[in-house]
């Protein structure tokens, strides 16, 4: 089946079958890596992207799903000069990675939320990032990265 | 997964024809289908996305009665009826996750019947009536025990109606790693009587808790559930994660807790 959407702003066209998922369109396809696999079970979120602006995780998503609509995968994030987004940016500042696999997802994920919630509380966020799982962080520094990438105070992190 | 043939159907009525195709199965969302899939569980030769039935999409409020279409996901529940119901729309917003909640749709939810599943119970408290391609038949008919419905083959959830309760709440006791509902009550009151219905402790998935209702309707306070016997667990769900005795508990204390909170 022939699918076309656009990826990142630009159109985008392939050659898929029924059982194709969005994730290994996307990486495999249009080699854009990432996006990354963690479990392919739907439940870690490393996979998460923006599908017509909510968050999606597209190892759970069939590509002919995503026929002619607008996804943003982490290689979108960054600002039109190059550089990081503020979300990206918070992460880098409050050391919000370790390992970094679940990153992409979690920018996507948090990104998404303050577009419906741009000052949300620790709850707010810890409730929002469920489906987003990392084994390094402990996920504190996380949660600070998306208050401060709001613009919310944060008490500071250690010194590098 | 195995391969499959797919099609994405603009109205019921092509949906319903494309369904009649040998191994078919209809898709809402695939957010329980997908992994399934991959396990291999289920292996449809046909899959008939319902995804592109704009007929089948969106929520109305009809005076005192809500209608959700079958393909509404759960974000969109939780937005459009954060006024309306909020107690539905908090039901909505707390399922997995955001993720979940936008491809996932309420016709997928209650044509599953999990028997954790959140909306089956909600949908049964709220007097509701599931919608289909060919009739309509409540909740109370539709839902016949674990991942069994009154559905037949082909037969499409084309929206599900749900009567607006004066007050109502979901308490969800979660299961930490599958985040569905250990055990969960919805409960709602109504100008002439409540509902409690249950969802992940019976082996014949969501019911109601007739003896709680009696009580509530004659007195709508926490302690009128304090009273009840707790239902019997010999023949709950019993696991790793709790025996049935343990989901018998829990389903007079999230009773309680909704109550307490509605």
């Amino acid at each position: 089946m022939k699918i076309e959407m656009h990826v990142n702003g630009r159109p985008v066209s392939g050659e898929v079958e029924g059982r194709t998922l969005l994730v290994d369109f996307i990486r495999h396809d249009l080699r854009l890596t990432g996006t990354h696999v963690g479990c392919d079970t739907t439940q870690c979120g490393a996979c998460t992207i923006h599908m017509d602006g909510a968050p999606v995780k597209s190892c759970s998503v069939l590509a002919v799903e995503a026929q002619g609509a607008q996804i943003t995968t982490i290689e979108g994030m960054a600002n039109a000069d190059g550089s990081m987004s503020a979300m990206q940016q918070a992460f880098q500042d409050c050391h919000g990675l370790q390992c970094g696999y679940c990153t992409p997802g979690m920018v996507m994920a948090a990104t998404a939320l303050l577009k419906e919630t741009p000052k949300p509380s620790e709850a707010e966020i810890r409730h929002y990032l469920e489906g987003n799982i990392c084994r390094c962080t402990g996920y504190h520094n996380i949660v600070k990265a998306v208050q401060s990438a709001s613009g919310q105070d944060v008490t500071p992190v250690a010194a590098e | 997964m195995y391969d499959f043939d797919y099609d994405r159907p603009g109205t019921i009525q092509d949906a319903v024809a494309s369904l009649k195709a040998e191994e078919a199965i209809a898709f809402s969302g695939g957010q329980t289908l997908m992994p399934t899939m991959k396990q291999r569980l289920a292996m449809p030769s046909k899959v008939v996305s319902l995804m592109g039935i704009e007929e089948m999409k969106g929520v109305r409020l009809e005076g005192s009665e809500v209608w959700i279409g079958g393909a509404t996901t759960h974000a969109t529940v939780q937005r459009e009826l954060a006024e309306s119901y909020p107690a539905m729309a908090s039901l909505a917003g707390r399922i997995g996750d955001p993720s979940v909640r936008s491809r996932g749709t309420i016709g997928g939810s209650v044509a599953n019947n999990d028997p954790s599943a959140c909306y089956p119970a909600g949908t049964l408290a709220s007097r509701g009536v599931i919608v289909t391609d060919r009739r309509e038949v409540p909740a109370d008919e539709f839902f016949q025990g674990m991942f069994m419905t009154a559905l037949e083959e082909g037969e499409i959830v084309t929206a599900v109606k749900m009567q607006v309760p004066e007050r109502a709440h979901y308490a969800k006791f979660i299961q930490p790693a599958s985040r569905f509902p250990l055990t969960a009550v919805f409960v709602a009151k109504f100008a002439d009587g409540v509902r409690v219905a249950v969802t992940g402790a019976s082996e014949m998935g969501v019911f109601r808790w007739h003896e709680a209702e009696e009580a509530l309707s004659s007195s709508f306070d926490a302690g009128a559930v304090e009273a009840l016997a707790t239902p019997d667990g010999t023949d709950m769900i019993s696991d790793l994660h709790g025996s049935g005795a343990y989901r018998a508990h829990l389903v007079k204390v999230m009773t309680k807790r909704a109550v307490a909170a509605a």
